[in-house]
């Protein structure tokens, strides 16, 4: 078959596909392929895993729905976007929960499974039929297909062999480069070696023809960009944990301590595959609080450390950090966010964790706090991290989330350097002379002796200490320290620039986000702008300590909002006084003393844009009736 | 005595170090309390050894005995309650080179700390690790700990202790890797001194438990072990603990144990009719976490950004 066969398909900007499935039957790894195989194209591209709501879920159950998402596009995606436009699914049952989630529109094209129409089970037969008639009363256009029986001929274990069919049916109806698809393959299954290999890439190549046979009204191109629009520079393609494992290795950072949670282990997991390459090793601590105290030992003794961990993990550590704030010991947490509180929700996304980060110690315990917005920033953001640390002899935390630790998507490849990465040890005398904490009163900073730094001997305590480290529990010495520890902030923050307002400086309505949702606000913001209204927004990178200027920039719009994934009440059950905000509002009403609403659910998956939307033109029509 | 500077030159210099070289702040421990002889026989071994002060890191958690890096003239870390071994193998792992001290109590290490007691031993870090075990918790003024003997009264049981003491010794001996267990008293200096130095020596994490008096809250329970020699057993052999005529003197119950022999060290520490001191096990071959956790120290980082580029090149499109 000849690559790049476009007569006759539709061309398109964007388009948005699903694969769905029982958990293990590949439609991730599919998907993955696929999306790697646009990205490399040039397309912008935003990937995402449906993760099912059990662990085990039984065959054909709605609960059990496993897959992925894909949203491809002429220029950059920082989003899931909205509802899918094309829909492959390996069985009926799985398909609710998505509609339940509202994934499609009418007009979604569906490639679905026919294999059960001739079950032997009477139930699953009826159980099929049903949702058809209901999918195309939903107004779905129904394309039934016969993919395992198609997969037979090639493979005789078709459940596992069929996401690389589904593949090639992709990559046909998206007129996708076939050679690069192919290579593509060969990589995903390169430790399995040549024969699965082989097998893999003939199941390609019958999906291919099998669509072109079967589907050939479905072609469609979304053309890349112009190889003069990416300019000429490479791009890497990865999620956010990988980008975070980039990050480490960038900053020059030699030592990963961890312990398993989810969603974070995935970027222990890529560091653990690659790390050795740059010196650098993975430890897999006991238990979280180990994790951060090895971490916290090794920064001690001048190797500045990272911990990856997530929300369970960082209350687990919550009295390390305090230690490492105490005894400013430089320090890099990634919290890589999920549902809370509690076990919570493992594998979703939530921003759930921004004042457990900010204020879950014990004491008055000032840390920088940051949040990564894209995948691209959860690499620089590592690197910018461990600078910070070092800098401020500080711990620093790193928020992402589970959107930005399994979203995947291209970004400008690092120029990366030398200078980014940690100095070598300073193993100098110490000035005898010079107290381990040689406070400077007007920014708080100290350089730190380094153990083998001859004459630089202290004992390091968390306990309230002097400038020398001696314990000390009198009133003048616990003061000056807590002192010391608030002005790194104060000096910090007065090296940062108010942060850019993404539309007019001015209008009805702006409002402010942080992390993940950074590309579907924006998204949605745009969509509102174009229809003439006055809203704007602003994101936060910042959050301890804040950005500058932020009252300044709130007092030029009639109302300020927040949009997070966390919870807060519904204004509708409770208002005024007692109603509980979202984490960004109780932060920016104290710091700003202004009036901030919210916006926020828990639903367990990223913010989409038509959501957004929805909820703006809401308040803007509350501001009108105020008017 | 040599050392690397900043630039990477080497500095060669001679140091006699005396022992007011490892002279830290004057110990606050209450009069009679048995860390403080500790404290002088790893300050006498530290001089006798001639351990630079400025590579030697004493690591502890938080009760009486972990004031001990405070008095120590070295690097220290007064870390968490129950943390000090997280801390310290993390001190090691990336700076292998560094003389690593740990004082840790019964409280510390065998109860809030002990996850990573068993990890610690099984990592095998070349470190001294040292239990100040006074079976009580002294510093937060007399509850049961977990060698607090059943019946000892104490202030969290007024009524006497329910359960039977935590047997660290067979616990310890029981962990995969464990390379090097003694137990002491902090009464027999010279005892202390010879365990402290073979532990020194040793490299992997040797395991001193320091049965220690406490005369503050532990008076009676430790009366009772001092006043009768034939609760012990001295452990003797020529690949043991040199034991000098002040040490054989007052421990008269005898017993030659190859310290090799790990069966007959798991018998010794699961005897309950006498409390052995000296060394029960040791191995020198055991495989220590360090080597593994400081691979690609001695890269450039001209060669570290090479190989950066390399597995970036990996997911570049
Ligand atoms: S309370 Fe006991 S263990 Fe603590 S310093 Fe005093 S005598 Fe020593």
């Amino acid at each position: 078959m000849a690559n790049g066969e476009t007569a006759g398909a539709v061309q398109l900007r964007e388009h948005i596909v699903e694969i769905v499935s029982d958990s293990g039957e590949g439609a991730q790894k599919a998907g993955q392929t696929f999306g790697t195989v646009c990205a490399k194209m040039g397309n912008g591209v935003w990937t995402v895993e449906i993760i099912p709501a059990e662990i085990q879920p039984p065959a054909r159950s709605p609960a059990g729905a496993s897959g992925i998402r894909i949203r491809l596009a002429t220029n950059v995606v920082t989003n899931m976007g909205d509802e899918a436009d094309l829909v492959v699914a390996f069985n009926e049952q799985v398909l609710y929960s998505r509609i339940a989630n509202g994934a499609y529109r009418e007009g979604t094209k569906l490639l679905l499974e026919k294999k059960w129409q001739e079950d032997p089970q009477p139930e699953i037969r009826e159980q099929y039929a049903k949702a058809i008639e209901e999918f195309k009363t939903n107004g779905l256009e129904v394309h039934e297909l016969a993919i395992e029986k198609a997969c037979l001929i090639h493979t005789n274990n078709p459940r596992r062999g069929k996401n690389m069919f589904v593949l090639g049916m992709l990559c046909r109806i998206y007129n996708r480069d076939l050679n690069m698809a192919r290579a593509e393959i060969a990589n995903t299954f390169k430790r399995k070696g040549e024969k699965i290999i082989t097998a893999n890439q003939k199941l390609f190549d019958a999906g291919c023809a099998f669509a072109e046979e079967h589907i050939p009204e479905l072609c469609y191109v979304v053309p890349p960009r112009s190889e003069a629009d990416l300019g000429g520079r490479k791009f890497l393609v990865s999620n956010g944990n990988q980008a975070v494992g980039l990050g480490v290795m960038a900053a020059g950072m030699e030592l990963v301590s961890m312990y398993p949670i989810t969603p974070a282990t995935s970027a222990s997991h890529y560091l653990a595959d690659v790390f050795h390459n740059t010196g650098g090793f993975v430890h897999q601590a006991e238990d979280e609080i180990a994790a951060i105290g090895f971490a916290i030992g090794a920064s001690f003794a001048g190797k500045t450390a990272c911990t990856i961990t997530s929300g369970p993990g960082i209350a687990l550590k919550t009295e390390m950090i305090g230690l490492a704030v105490m005894a400013e010991i430089p320090l890099v947490i990634v919290d890589v966010q999920r549902g809370g509180p509690s076990t919570g929700l493992p594998t979703k996304v939530e921003q759930g964790d921004l004042l457990a980060a900010l204020y879950g110690a014990t004491g008055d315990a000032p840390k920088i706090v940051l949040a990564a917005a894209t995948i691209e920033e959860c690499l620089h953001y590592v690197i910018l991290a461990r600078r910070l640390a070092e800098a401020f002899r500080i711990p620093v935390i790193l928020l992402t989330d589970a959107n930005l630790a399994t979203g995947v998507q291209p970004y400008p490849r690092p120029d990366v350097s030398t200078q980014w990465f940690a100095p070598p040890l300073d193993q100098s005398d110490w000035d005898p002379e010079i107290p381990p904490y040689h406070w400077d009163v007007n920014t708080g900073l100290s350089p730190r002796p380094i153990p083998g730094m001859r004459d630089g001997n202290y004992i390091l305590t968390g306990l309230a200490h002097t400038k020398y480290s001696k314990v000390a529990y009198d009133a003048d010495s616990n003061q000056r320290g807590c002192e010391m520890r608030s002005r790194k902030l104060t000096s910090f923050a007065a090296t940062l620039k108010p942060p850019q307002v993404h539309g007019d400086p001015e209008g009805d309505l702006l409002i402010v986000g942080w992390g993940s949702t950074l590309g579907a606000i924006e998204e949605a913001v745009d969509r509102v702008r174009a229809q003439g209204q006055k809203v704007s927004s602003l994101h936060l990178r910042f959050l301890s300590p804040m950005e500058p200027g932020l009252k300044a920039i709130f007092e030029r719009f009639r109302k300020v909002m927040t949009i997070e994934i966390n919870y807060s009440d519904d204004p509708k059950v409770t208002s005024g006084e007692t109603r509980r905000l979202a984490q960004l509002a109780w932060l920016l009403r104290a710091h700003t003393c202004m009036e901030i609403d919210c916006w926020s659910v828990v639903y367990g998956h990223p913010l989409q844009p038509g959501l957004i939307h929805k909820v703006i033109d809401g308040r803007l029509a509350n501001l009108t009736e105020n008017a | 005595m040599f050392g690397l500077k900043a630039d990477w030159s080497l500095e060669v210099f001679e140091r006699y170090f005396t022992l007011g070289d490892y002279a830290g702040g004057e110990a606050r421990w209450c009069p009679g309390c048995g860390d403080h002889g500790v404290l002088t026989a790893i300050q006498k071994l530290l001089r006798d050894e001639q351990v630079a002060p400025e590579s030697t890191v004493a690591v502890s958690g938080i009760g009486c005995s972990s004031r001990l890096p405070h008095y120590l003239g070295t690097y220290g870390f007064h870390s968490l309650h129950g943390r000090a071994l997280p801390v310290a193998c993390g001190v090691k792992s990336r700076r292998p080179e560094l003389d690593v001290w740990v004082a840790t109590g019964d409280g510390d290490c065998f109860s809030i700390g002990a996850g990573h007691w068993i990890y610690a031993i099984r990592y095998n870090m070349d470190m001294v690790v040292m239990i100040f075990d006074n079976a009580i918790y002294g510093l937060t003024k007399a509850q049961t700990s977990p060698t607090s003997p059943k019946g000892m009264k104490t202030n969290t049981h007024p009524f006497g202790a329910f359960v039977e003491p935590h047997n660290p010794l067979t616990v310890t001996l029981g962990i995969t890797n464990v390379s090097f267990v003694a137990q002491v008293v902090d009464w027999n200096p010279p005892l202390v001194y010879e365990a402290l130095k073979a532990a020194h020596r040793h490299k992997g994490t040797s395991f001193v438990r320091i049965i220690q008096r406490c005369p503050v809250y532990a008076e009676p329970y430790i009366k009772e072990l001092q006043s009768d020699p034939n609760r012990f057993l001295l452990l003797t052999h020529d690949q043991g603990l040199p034991v000098n005529t002040s040490v054989t003197r007052q421990f008269p119950n005898q017993l030659v144990h190859n310290p090799r022999d790990l069966p007959a060290a798991w018998n010794v520490a699961h005897d309950n009719s006498a409390i052995p001191l000296g060394l029960l096990y040791h191995n020198p071959d055991a495989p220590c976490y360090e080597d593994s956790s400081s691979i690609g120290m001695d890269m450039t980082p001209e060669t570290r950004l090479q190989a950066l580029n390399r597995v970036l090149d990996t997911l570049t499109i």
